[in-house]
């Protein structure tokens, strides 16, 4: 899930709007910008769809890791194609975001001071060449089963933005599938190298999730809302069931030792991932979270006499139009 | 007893399949026609290989998210031209080595780019400035690549000159808007086209092979382009309200093989996991 742990917000508005509007969203209609909306639902998901976004361009980095080190042009040219579809959807969600009454550089002024947060997959390293096959496997694995059941959501530009975002998903996912088949079935030291990734993405990827449903504090008013489709613990056992045999035609292991088929829930048992390193990861204590927010610094600092630049010159050819009238 | 099958199998099998893909095959003459195709198509694919490596060296950096979605796409183009410049090269070799084997297996003297484009990034300025300056001579010479003798060629340049003359309309814009944006942005623009002038020179000196495959009608006398630069040039630069500088000097060597010491730290970022695991498909 790209949108972890969104507060939601308490409602004061009046109760006979908020009935109304609810009324909306249980027969399925889109809410669109211009129509009315309880201040809650608005921040809530502006909240949503800005960390989403934050998530999109903070994951280039990770990926980005490794572009300039991919091992054939073809390998090199997907992972780019893919890290340039990452700012795309960063794009879409800002765009998304903007109609609900907030500005991009607002809400990047955010992620950079920290109020924001972004998906705390990211915080993790990409070590070797197959952590970019299990990135695209797992991580656009996870991010794909919660934006699935999004296209569905009430918000309308959200939803539009999440059925283009899947598709190109699904297509990363398959490269990243790809990538670990032609690291399982290579050399020795291949094979390793995409076991070790499994071994260390395949726990945070269960984080994505979000905490275990009893821990879950801000669900019941999203779902109410449609702006959460299904529960936490729904979408990673989905993942799970869907993910072991997957592993399995590649030849690797799941690093759980409690992973066993459950013939009467017709699903997979499994570990818990720890928790209390995902709450180290939110609180900034992962292994990338210092490098990756001073990543963004840098650029958002370093880019501003480019953005003053162009912005200086759009002033200028404003003011020589109106002379020339 | 089964009836004894004529045996279809020779001892010597990996070596017959490798001779026929051309391993072992003498390397080609110098001076021959295929040697100085394979000089000429080298100097185009590591000229938009090493460009394409160094703007992917931005992703995830851009100053804004527009900027890193656009230079994402160049280097994906400069990758695809590359795919292309040299899996022609490895045809015309014939000893079996692909785009990928001249890409990851060479060391720096085989590499034939121009110098500019192997210049480090330096701030957005200096990458937009260097690609510009490259922009402003690529789309001329792949609209002659156009006209090539050889059908191959032409083909591969009527795909890139699409793809650049998008680049060099963007490329173009940019410094004319900071050139003529602030008085920070006017400082670096220009500061950046004084640092990069004396690597544009290289673009436009032919040597025997070049004139060789000019006068065969394979690609254009590199002299032959300095004219439409010049214009486009001069036009930007004015627009953008930036000098262009009096010096007539110029670096080279890359086209020859002989870089800066750039060259091979890019190289080994790039070719290190081909050169650590050489048995591995990727």
């Amino acid at each position: 899930m790209y949108a972890q742990m969104v507060k939601s917000e308490a409602s004061t508005d009046d109760p006979a709007l908020l009935a109304a509007f609810q009324a909306r969203i249980d027969a399925g209609e889109k809410i669109e910008p211009k129509e009315w909306m309880p201040e809650a639902y608005r921040k809530t998901l502006i909240r949503q769809i800005g960390q989403h976004a934050h998530s999109e361009i903070v994951g280039q980095l990770p990926e980005g890791n490794w572009i300039t080190r991919a091992p054939t042009l073809e390998r090199k040219a997907i992972l780019l194609a893919k890290v340039q579809d990452e700012a795309g959807h960063g794009l879409y969600l800002y765009c998304a975001a903007e109609t609900l009454g907030v500005s991009r550089d607002d809400l990047t002024e955010q992620l950079l001071s920290g109020r924001m947060k972004y998906s705390s997959i990211f915080n993790y390293p990409t070590l070797t060449w197959a952590d970019i096959g299990a990135v695209g496997w797992l991580v656009d694995g996870a991010a794909i089963m919660n934006q699935v059941p999004l296209q569905r959501t009430s918000f309308g530009p959200y939803s539009r933005a999440m059925i283009r975002i899947c598709k190109e998903e699904s297509f990363h996912q398959r490269q990243g599938y790809d990538l670990m088949r032609a690291m399982a079935t290579g050399t020795a030291e291949q094979k390793a190298m995409a076991q070790d990734a499994l071994n260390r993405f395949w726990y945070p990827s269960l984080m994505m999730f979000g905490p275990s449903d009893k821990d879950s504090i801000h669900s019941t008013q999203s779902m109410a809302w449609r702006i959460k489709i299904n529960t936490n613990d729904e979408l990673r056992q989905k993942f799970v069931d869907q993910t072991v045999p997957q592993a399995q035609y590649l030849g690797l292991t799941i690093p759980d030792e409690n992973l066993k088929w459950n013939e009467e829930k017709q699903g997979w048992d499994f570990s818990e991932p720890d928790w209390s390193e995902f709450y180290e990861v939110l609180k900034g204590n992962g292994p990338c979270n210092t490098d990756r927010m001073e990543a963004r610094q840098r650029a958002w600092r370093d880019g501003e006499w480019f953005r003053e630049g162009l912005m200086a010159h759009a002033r200028k050819s404003a003011a020589r139009r109106v002379a020339a009238e | 007893m089964a009836p004894s099958l004529s045996d279809v199998m020779t001892p010597d099998a990996a070596a017959l399949a490798a001779a026929a893909g051309g391993e072992g095959r003498a390397p080609l003459a110098a001076g021959s026609a295929d040697h100085d195709l394979f000089t000429g198509l080298t100097r185009l694919g590591d000229t938009a290989l090493i460009l394409g490596h160094r703007v992917s060296e931005w992703c995830g950096h851009a100053p804004i998210l527009e900027e890193d979605i656009a230079l994402a796409n160049m280097a994906l183009d400069l990758i695809g031209q590359t795919q292309l410049w040299l899996g022609l090269a490895g045809e015309v070799e014939g000893r079996g080595r692909d785009a990928d084997a001249l890409a990851f297996r060479r060391d720096a003297w085989d590499f034939h780019n121009l110098l500019l484009v192997e210049r480090p990034n330096g701030d957005f300025g200096m990458t937009l400035m260097r690609q510009f300056l490259f922009d402003a001579w690529h789309l001329p010479l792949l609209k002659a690549l156009e006209g090539s003798t050889d059908a191959r060629i032409a083909a591969i340049a009527q795909k890139a000159g699409k793809e650049v003359a998008y680049h060099l309309e963007r490329s173009a814009d940019l410094v004319i808007r900071l050139g003529d944006g602030t008085e920070e942005s006017h400082r670096r623009m220009q500061g950046a086209l004084d640092a990069l002038w004396g690597y544009t020179g290289e673009m436009f000196l032919g040597d025997a092979v070049d004139q060789r495959l000019a006068e065969a009608g394979v690609m254009p006398a590199p002299e032959s382009l300095r004219a439409v630069w010049d214009q486009t040039v001069d036009q930007v630069l004015a627009e953008a309200t930036l000098t262009r500088p009096a010096s007539t000097f110029a670096h080279k060597g890359g086209k020859q093989g002989r870089h800066s010491e750039h060259m091979g730290h890019l190289l080994t970022t790039m070719q290190w996991l081909q050169r650590a695991y050489p048995d591995a498909k990727w």
